[in-house]
């Protein structure tokens, strides 16, 4: 087992981890968070690849490494819109709650407490 | 001459990672905020500083071992202020059971 | 025996991730997702992605761990409402057995990947010559991919105007984030002096050395940025108001060089972001020099978040 397949296997199960908090955790926050798990799962999944075509001395094939840096500075763009969206809704409503169907006195808008 | 080199890294080294462990089982098993800090910043420190000590030797030129120094350096600053900031805010939260929001 | 290494970060990982995921805690989550980010950093190194450690330790772990850090201490208040919402025994057991499909599936294909495996570094070694940069990397940013990252550079522009098209009307324009009051005589402050002019040379000189070996301006930036959020958060100074046009025309300037060389190619080289030859490295060093400033600013700005408060009228600060 090489570093390639010991990281390739990681990340296959950091996607699987992701996906599942992504699903069962019901805050937004905890959401955005499992994306991010998700998305670095497959960030080290390419890396995994692109350790797999070193070759004329380098380390990695750079091609993939390159853009695996845009790419995490693209999900981190995300990430913090993804969050002020989430902040900006807690402050109209006092409630982050994606359910429809909570009873609005379990999530009661409370001003003076949103404007904390 | 490269043997006792080699040496001197094992050494120093292995006693940082010694000094790591330590700082760890105080983290786990000391009782409150403050006592783990002190665990953590103390042991932590001195053992990255004799990791960088057993490195020295086999980095070459002047210039990446005073990078590596300044690293040291760095985290001790760091450290130690990013464990008042938080034996502060412990101290802050202790009259009630969480700190709010 | 290297397996060790490989195989103990990898465990590591794992458990971190599945922490952040379990933890009843928000605030600890978030906590455990920063702890995971650096120990990404750890699995990129030995990957032999040093360009990406730097990266996914600055921003990855770092920036988007403050953010989710911020965000959950805002949000305290609303975790006791929500976990009456945790889905029912069946929902999580049917969801468990999804992504144990999805990583199942993805672990076949890994352990089924071609075998040589498809590269391109040699074709990258072949082509960097002209381009007079020494990091592969930073040629495929600068040179054989430029526009990934034209585009990358105006998505972060983009997420900064997203963000602050989140403030409402009448903080419209005005300051970002709060205005924080910390100790002046206390160890904060006293860290938000010693730190910048040591940190800032740090950042110069990741984004300086990114051109021959790790390192780069995303990652300079985001050190530099890190810097400005310090000394904010320690209250030495205040987040300027969004509507200052000199702001506004620091954050585009970067991108706008960029464009106006990317079509200065069309005309001297025949192709958008084309370079003449002879031409490269001066050229790709305008541009890293224009966007390294630009890129410090946006990442600096998206952290501090929407705008909260409108303008304190100062009369020398006013916006025209």
């Amino acid at each position: 087992m090489n570093a390639a397949t010991v990281f390739g296997l990681l990340a296959t199960a950091l996607v699987g981890v992701g996906l599942y908090g992504f699903i069962v955790n019901p805050q937004p926050l905890r959401k955005i968070l499992a994306f991010n798990v998700i998305g670095s799962g497959v960030f080290l999944l390419f890396g995994a690849i692109a350790r797999r075509g070193a070759a004329l001395g380098l380390g990695g094939d750079p091609v993939p490494q390159a853009l695996l840096i845009t790419g995490i500075v693209v999900a981190f763009s995300a990430t913090a819109l993804a969050v002020t969206v989430l902040l900006r809704l807690f402050d109209e409503t006092g409630s982050t709650t994606l359910s429809s169907g909570v009873a609005p006195s379990a999530s009661e808008p409370d001003p003076a407490k949103a404007r904390e | 001459m490269s043997t006792l080199v080699d040496l001197f890294s094992y050494v120093a080294i292995g006693a940082g990672a010694i000094f790591f462990l330590a700082g760890t089982v105080g983290l786990l098993r000391f009782p409150d905020t403050l006592t783990r800090l002190h665990a953590l910043t103390k042991a932590d420190n001195l053992g990255l500083g004799l990791v960088v000590l057993g490195l020295l030797p086999h980095v070459a030129g002047v210039l990446p071992a005073l990078k590596l120094i300044a690293i040291w350096l760095l985290v001790l600053l760091s450290g130690a202020d990013a464990s008042q900031l938080i034996a502060r805010a412990a101290r802050r939260g202790e009259p009630r059971s969480r700190p709010g929001p | 025996m290297i397996e060790v290494f490989h195989l103990v970060p990898a465990l590591l990982i794992g458990a971190l991730a599945v922490y952040t995921t379990v933890a009843r805690d928000t605030f600890a989550a978030t906590v455990g997702f920063i702890a995971y980010g650096l120990m990404l950093t750890v699995a990129w190194v030995q990957l032999h992605g040093v360009d990406v450690a730097l990266t996914e330790s600055a921003i990855g772990g770092g920036l988007t761990g403050l953010l989710l850090v911020r965000a959950s201490a805002k949000l305290r208040a609303t975790e006791a409402a929500a976990r009456a919402e945790r889905p029912r025994a069946s929902t999580r057991l049917a969801a468990a057995i999804l992504a144990a499909a999805v990583s199942a599936g993805l672990a076949i294909a890994v352990l089924a990947l071609p075998d040589p495996a498809p590269t391109l570094a040699p074709e990258v070694l072949a082509n960097m010559g002209p381009t007079g940069v020494g990091n592969p990397i930073t040629a495929v940013l600068m040179a054989f991919r430029a526009t990934d990252t034209l585009l990358e550079a105006i998505v972060l522009l983009l997420a900064l105007v997203g963000v602050w098209s989140l403030a409402p009307d009448r903080v419209w324009g005005g300051r970002p984030g709060p205005r924080y009051n910390a100790d002046p005589d206390g160890i904060l402050a006293f860290i938000a002096r010693v730190l910048p002019p040591i940190g800032i040379i740090v950042g110069i000189y990741i984004f300086w050395v990114g051109a021959d070996d790790p390192g780069g301006k995303f990652q300079g930036a985001t050190i530099v940025a890190a810097m400005w959020l310090l000394v904010l958060m320690a209250g030495l100074t205040d987040a300027p108001p969004i509507s200052r046009r000199l702001l506004r025309a620091g954050l585009v300037a970067g991108p706008v060089a960029f464009i106006a060389i990317g079509f200065a190619g069309v005309a001297t080289a025949g192709a958008f972001l084309a370079y003449p030859d002879g031409w490269s490295k001066p050229l790709i060093l305008v541009v890293e020099f224009a966007l390294m400033p630009s890129l410090a600013l946006t990442l600096g700005l998206i952290m501090a978040g929407a705008p909260e408060r409108a303008e304190a009228a100062s009369p020398r600060e006013a916006a025209p």
